[in-house]
């Protein structure tokens, strides 16, 4: 028996190794999954006179997507969303995340804008409060402000059908 | 006149290129200025340092959030010398971190039951190690105890058969 034990071992570490090869080192779990969304309180990016708050939010589901004009794989994203808000009863907040309003805005003009609103985080400090790391990123918040879903980069439709938009759809049905 | 002019043109060409060279390798100089911490008193700052350099930089994950250029590390260090600002310990500040970006975040994993192979593995290797050359040298003991027990006829046959080949040496 105890010549086998190298080719066990060995077959130990292949299975870990393995297994290794097919994690994302860069999709970190968000402890927030579970816990209330962290407090917000920032203007409308179309007007900075106007101020939106996480409470006021409370009752609804709805995506958070953190983005900004200068991120490239945003790009890819946003027609998805566009898409997405045209043909479903949802509701996408932006976080517009350490930009410039002329920018953003003339981004969105450009590309649509699938928000219901866009809030303007300009020294990136909600984004930290919400861990984002990585922009795009996309939370999904349910009507008791409980965040219940974190995606780290930009969504393709794949991740969309299959995880987001079912579990929106259910999280909605919740009283 | 025209060897000349040539002349003038080459060391014109080597001046330039040593120039560009020295510009690529100043560059990374350059850039590590970057990373220089932000905030006013050296206190703070020297406590900021300390922190940082066990938090790590989620974007480039290999390096700590004092070592990272990163913009978010640059806004992750200002946001610690706030919490110091605030009168935050060394322990809250590090549970502002993690309830933010999770254990990941700390270069100093905490003992828990998911991690305790990762604490604990090595020491175990070592463990291993250790009985394994336990083992290999109580069979050579043992190996070494057969030989003495040859009988006589057997130890004469070797005694010969080594002289043999020593004397055809």
């Amino acid at each position: 028996m105890s010549r086998f034990w190298p080719l066990v071992i060995f077959a130990a570490l292949v299975a870990f190794l393995y297994v290794g090869l097919h994690r994302d080192p860069h999709e970190v779990p968000s402890p927030l999954i579970g816990k209330p969304a962290p407090a917000f309180a920032l203007t409308r990016l179309d007007d900075p006179s106007k101020t939106i708050t996480r409470d006021q939010l409370l009752g609804r589901v709805y995506m958070l997507n953190v983005w900004a004009s200068w991120c490239v794989s945003c790009r890819d994203e946003h027609p998805i969303l566009v898409e997405y808000v045209r043909r479903n009863p949802v509701e996408i907040y932006g976080l517009d995340y350490k930009d410039t309003r002329p920018e953003a805005l003339a981004w969105l003009d450009q590309l649509g804008n699938p928000y219901k609103a866009a809030l303007f985080d300009s020294d990136g400090r909600v984004g930290i409060d919400y861990g984002v790391y990585g922009v795009p990123e996309t939370f999904i918040i349910d009507k008791k402000g409980v965040v219940r879903f974190k995606q780290t980069g930009p969504i393709n439709p794949e991740i969309l059908n299959n995880t987001l938009a079912p579990m929106i759809q259910n999280l909605q049905k919740e009283s | 006149m025209h060897l000349m002019k040539n002349v003038l043109l080459h060391h014109l060409k080597s001046f330039i290129l040593g120039s560009l060279m020295v510009l690529v390798v100043s560059l990374p100089v350059a850039f590590a200025q970057e990373a220089l911490p932000v905030g006013d008193e050296p206190m703070v700052q020297a406590r900021m340092m300390r922190l940082a350099t066990v938090l790590r930089c989620l974007v480039c994950q290999n390096q700590t959030i004092a070592d990272s250029h990163a913009d978010l590390a640059a806004d992750l260090r200002r946001q610690i010398i706030e919490l110091i600002h605030q009168g935050k310990t060394d322990d809250e500040i590090m549970d502002y971190m993690t309830a933010r970006y999770g254990d990941f975040v700390l270069y100093r994993p905490p003992i828990k039951t998911s991690t305790l192979l990762l604490w604990f593995g090595p020491l175990l290797l070592v463990a291993m190690g250790g009985l394994t050359l336990y083992r290999s040298t109580q069979n050579r003991q043992r190996e070494g105890a057969d030989i003495a027990a040859l009988t006589p006829e057997q130890k004469s046959l070797a005694d010969q058969l080594l002289n043999r080949k020593s004397s055809k040496l």
